[in-house]
């Protein structure tokens, strides 16, 4: 880069004479090389799917997860520096958990998404801090049922006043991905990391704004995604963690929660046959490389 | 001249006496809840074969008024536990919500929720008792029901003192004057859990609710039953006392409507 050695990367929240935030891009730079997350948002649901790239063969597979639940019906998952992605989830369930003080019920994912857009742009204006080493991605439910006021003990007047418009539609899936410059934008599809030029492609391809796409689908199709990302760094082993969050009637009943081994394993063979189908050459690979995930 | 300016315009220390400011203490004793305010009366349980029963009315009464009837005082603790609550609604609605902060804290690490009842009712045990050692408390009397570690019918009494007691057969408040004599009839002590029926033990609460809604002047005819087993929480909220008989009442004579 022609800007190092010019002395507007030393520290953060410094301007470059042409408007760069040097701190923010490079915070970015760190994202890229972590393994690829995806959120997509399906009409009755979330899905999160993260690959991650197996470092050791000390580690016990199925343990570190990176997919973290907040409250019970949000998730979040990021890529990037491991630490910061924590420390993100975990001003995240503050947040949910002050929501919840005030308000007694569940933080709206887009809230959440606020605040937290907020909290990661708070880390670029100051020289005593560094910007997060993350971009992630925050998915949920926001109930469509009238939810209860936390504590409540009846049932209110079965008449009155109201003021509800009636069939109005409310709650429904929601999906932000926030960058390290404190950036957000609420997504149909949403990749970072590696992999995400991939799978961004595949995301693209989907056609998730006509809203068609169920969760059941989904699951599948986040499998594949994260497969296809996979492709440019075979070499590594990695492991495939997915989570969801359903409407009320669906699966989860608008918890986020991981998603139940067989259901993953289905989604996983799927996307290895689509992947062996359009090439037939690493079949072999791709198979060899099946077994070992099943451990 | 006064040279200090708070006392201008201020009555003359020398023509009025020195102000008594004695009662504008910003010392002195710091007052917390002595009493409660809207209340709910007896709750009762039962351990069974294989669960624990748990009733209490729908009813919060304001002093002597019925003031709410559809109060729900049963409380789930994700799918392991109910808390049954007698004494002050506001505090039960305090600590709803500090269980429920609780259960989605839980969730967090993979394994989920794995605190049992028993876990739960020492925990709320110690909550009243750091309340009450404050001269705060929290004016409640509960039964936690759900099962132990060992995977055991768990029935357990806490209330607002931080006293802990426990027995196959539960009642806080009225019903433990009216309730338990009932219930200990039923079954006695001789009588092993595991020869109570699921179905004995709900019928012998309903009995005991019956009494308490006929002898309780703070008590209703709505009522929340749950039953808790290894399937999970069978929770109803909206039953209705059945087959109740008022003719013992005509032979109480000396108050009331009646004026002979």
């Amino acid at each position: 880069m022609t800007s190092i050695g010019t002395g507007y990367d030393l520290s953060n929240s410094v301007f470059s004479p042409d408007g760069r935030n040097f701190q923010v891009e490079y915070a970015v730079k760190a994202v890229e090389n972590g393994g690829t997350a995806i959120g997509i948002r399906c009409k009755d649901g979330v899905v999160l799917a993260v690959e991650k790239i197996i470092t050791s063969k000390l580690l016990k597979p199925g343990a570190n997860k990176r997919i973290a639940t907040v409250d019970r019906h949000v998730g979040i998952v990021s890529a990037g520096l491991v630490p910061d992605g924590r420390h993100f989830v975990s001003r995240a369930r503050d947040e949910a958990s002050s929501w919840r003080g005030t308000y007694k019920g569940p933080i709206p994912t887009s809230a959440l998404a606020n605040r937290l857009g907020g909290y990661v742009q708070a880390y670029t204006l100051y020289s005593s801090v560094r910007p997060f080493g993350v971009t992630s991605i925050v998915g949920g439910w926001d109930s469509e049922a009238d939810l209860p006021v936390d504590g409540q003990v009846g049932s209110g007047p079965e008449s009155g006043a109201g003021g509800k418009v009636k069939d109005a539609q409310a709650g429904g899936p929601g999906l932000y991905m926030i960058e390290p410059s404190g950036l957000y934008w609420g997504y149909y599809g949403a990749a970072t990391g590696k992999g995400r030029q991939a799978a961004k492609a595949e995301l693209e391809k989907l056609d998730l704004t006509s809203g068609n796409l169920s969760l059941a689908d989904g699951v599948k199709e986040a499998a594949r995604i994260i497969y296809v990302a996979h492709e440019d760094s075979k070499d590594k082993e990695f492991e495939l963690e997915m989570s969801w969050i359903s409407s009320l009637d669906g699966p989860t009943k608008g918890r986020h929660e991981e998603v139940p081994k067989d259901i993953r394993e289905e989604a996983e063979k799927f996307a290895r046959r689509v992947l062996e189908g359009e090439d037939e050459d690493e079949e072999d690979k791709g198979q060899a490389e099946g077994e070992q995930m099943e451990e | 001249m006064n040279h200090f300016p708070e006392a201008w315009g201020r009555p003359r220390d020398d023509v009025y006496g020195a102000y008594n400011s004695s009662y504008l203490q910003t010392s002195g004793p710091k007052t917390h809840t002595s009493s409660p305010a809207v209340t709910g009366t007896s709750v009762i349980g039962v351990k069974f074969n294989g669960g624990v029963v748990l009733a209490t009315d729908n009813l919060a009464s304001y002093g002597s008024l019925a003031r709410f009837t559809d109060v729900k005082r049963l409380r789930s603790f994700g799918d392991k536990a109910v808390v049954g609550f007698g004494g002050d609604v506001s505090d039960m609605q305090y600590i709803d919500r500090l269980l429920e902060s609780i259960d989605i804290r839980e969730n967090y690490s993979t394994h989920g929720n794995m605190l049992n009842a028993k876990n739960l009712h020492t925990y709320l045990a110690k909550v009243f008792y750091k309340r009450r050692s404050e001269f705060n408390p929290l004016w409640n009397h509960v039964l936690v029901a759900g099962f132990d570690g060992e995977g055991e019918p768990f029935l357990s009494s806490a209330d607002l003192l931080g006293t802990t007691f426990s027995a196959p057969h539960l009642a806080t408040g009225f019903g433990a004057h009216l309730a338990v004599p009932i219930l200990r009839r039923v079954f006695p002590d001789e009588k092993p859990i595991e020869e109570i029926s699921r179905d004995q033990a709900v019928a012998a609460l309903k009995d005991c609710l019956k009494v308490l809604f006929y002898r309780d002047a703070r008590s209703l005819d709505k009522y929340s039953i749950a039953v808790i087993t290894k399937e999970g929480i069978d929770l109803k909220e909206n039953e209705q006392l059945e087959g109740q008989s008022w003719a013992f009442a005509e032979r109480i004579k000396g108050y009331g409507a009646q004026t002979n």
